[in-house]
C-alpha cells in the first residue's frame, strides 16, 4: 500500500506492441491498477517520434515486432539525450537467456515474459519506481 | 590470323568442290565435302554443351553442399508443424478458459439478475404499503442476504471478466508463432524457386535468390523469434522456464 504512493497514476505511458489485441490487454491492466494516460504504438519506428515529441514517463514494450524490434528502440532511447533516463519495461515472448541478457546490458529496467498475469506486471512497475526513488 | 585465313581458303575451296560435285550430279561426294564443311561448327558445338554441362553440375553441386533447403527439411519443417499444432492446442486452452469463465460468471449473473427481480416487486409493494407485517420481515431478511452477497459475486464476475481478458493473450502468442511459419514457408519457396531456375539452365551463376534467402534464414544472435514452442529446436537453446527464471537471472545480473 505505501509503495503505490511513490508511483504517479497520472504519468503519461506508451504502449508498444504491433498485436492490437495485447495493446488492448496491457492498457486494460495497467486502466485496471489506476494508470489511464496510456497511448499506442505498433512498432518501434512509429513508438520513437511520439516518444521525441510526447514527453513520456513510462515505456511498455514488446521485442518481436516488424520494421524496428524492441530491443532497437530501447538502445535508441537510451543513446537520445533526452529520453535515456525513461524508464523501460520490456514484455515480451522471447524467453532466451541470452536476450534477457543483452535487454539488461542495453538498460531495460524490467523484463516481463509472455504468458504473464496482472499480478506481475503490478509487481514489476512497483519495483521499477521503487528503485528510481531510492 | 593465319589460320583463319588458311581456314577461310580451305573453307572457300570446299565450297567450289561442293558446286562442282552438285553441278556433275556426283552426290555422294557433294555429301562428304558437305560432311566436311559442317565439322568445324559441329566441335563449336560439342564444346559449348560440355561447358554447359560442367557449369550445372558445378552449380548443382554447390547448391546441394550449402543449401539451406536440406536445414529446411530436416529440422525445420517438422519442427514448423510442432509450432503449428502447439498453436492448435494453445488455441483451444486459450478457448476452454474463456469458456469456463463465462460457464461459472453466467449463472451468477442470472442469479443477481433474479434475486434483484423478486426484491424489485417485493419492494414496489411495501412502497405501495401492500406488504403485512410478516412479508415485511421476509424482505428485511432477503435485503440482508442480497447486501452480503453481491458484493462478494459481482466481486467474483469482475475477477472471471479479466480472466476472459488474460485468456485473449494467445492471439499474440499464436500470431507470433504463425508469423515465424509463415516466413519459412516463404523461404522455401525461395529455395525451390532457386532448385527450379538450376535445373532449367537458365540460372545466374550465382544462385541469387538462395542468398536472399539465407541472409533472413534461422534465427540469428539476439533476433527475435516469439515464444519459444516445446518439442523444437527452441528448447536446444538456453532459454527461460518463466517470469520466476526471469527474476532470478536478472537479479543475478544485480537488478
Amino acid at each position: 500500500m505505501l509503495l503505490e504512493l511513490h508511483v504517479d497514476k497520472g504519468m503519461k505511458i506508451l504502449i508498444v506492441d504491433d498485436f492490437s489485441t495485447m495493446r488492448r490487454i496491457i492498457k486494460n491492466l495497467l486502466r485496471d491498477l489506476g494508470f489511464t494516460n496510456t497511448m499506442e504504438a505498433d512498432d518501434g519506428t512509429s513508438a520513437l517520434p511520439m516518444l521525441k515529441s510526447g514527453s513520456f514517463d513510462f515505456l511498455v514494450t514488446d521485442w518481436n515486432m516488424p520494421n524496428m524490434e524492441g530491443i532497437e528502440l530501447l538502445r535508441t532511447v537510451r543513446s537520445d539525450p533526452a529520453l535515456k533516463d525513461l524508464p523501460v519495461l520490456m514484455v515480451t515472448a522471447e524467453a532466451k537467456r541470452d536476450q534477457i541478457v543483452e535487454a539488461a546490458q542495453a538498460g531495460v529496467n524490467g523484463y516481463i515474459v509472455k504468458p504473464f498475469t496482472a499480478e506481475t506486471l503490478k509487481e514489476k512497475i512497483d519495483k521499477i519506481f521503487e528503485r528510481l526513488e531510492s | 590470323m593465319e589460320n583463319d585465313a588458311n581456314g577461310m581458303n580451305s573453307q572457300l575451296d570446299l565450297a567450289r568442290q561442293l558446286v562442282e560435285h552438285l553441278e556433275a550430279g556426283d552426290d555422294e561426294s557433294a555429301d562428304l565435302v558437305l560432311r566436311q564443311l559442317r565439322a568445324p561448327y559441329e566441335r563449336e558445338l560439342f564444346d559449348e554443351l560440355g561447358k554447359l554441362t560442367r557449369e550445372l553440375h558445378e552449380a548443382l553441386n554447390s547448391f546441394r553442399g550449402d543449401s539451406r533447403l536440406v536445414e529446411l527439411t530436416q529440422d525445420e519443417i517438422p519442427d514448423a508443424k510442432e509450432r503449428l499444432n502447439y498453436v492448435v492446442s494453445m488455441t483451444e486452452q486459450a478457448t476452454h478458459r474463456t469458456l469456463n469463465a463465462i460457464d461459472e460468471g453466467l449463472p451468477i449473473a442470472e442469479s443477481l439478475n433474479q434475486r434483484a427481480q423478486i426484491l424489485t416487486e417485493s419492494w414496489t409493494r411495501f412502497r405501495g404499503r401492500k406488504l403485512s407485517v410478516e412479508e415485511f420481515r421476509e424482505l428485511a431478511q432477503e435485503l440482508d442476504s442480497f447486501f452480503l452477497t453481491t458484493g462478494e459475486e459481482t466481486e467474483r464476475l469482475r475477477s472471471l471478466m479479466s480472466e476472459v481478458m488474460m485468456a485473449q493473450d494467445f492471439q499474440d502468442l499464436t500470431g507470433q508463432i504463425i508469423r515465424r511459419v509463415i516466413r519459412l514457408v516463404q523461404e522455401l519457396e525461395e529455395n525451390l524457386v532457386g532448385l527450379i531456375r538450376l535445373s532449367s539452365a537458365r540460372m545466374e551463376p550465382d544462385g541469387k535468390s538462395r542468398q536472399v534467402a539465407g541472409k533472413d534464414a534461422g534465427s540469428g544472435e539476439g533476433r527475435a523469434v516469439g515464444p519459444v514452442v516445446p518439442n523444437t529446436q527452441d528448447a536446444a537453446s538456453e532459454v527461460v522456464s518463466g517470469q520466476d527464471d526471469v527474476d532470478a537471472l536478472l537479479s543475478s545480473l544485480g537488478f
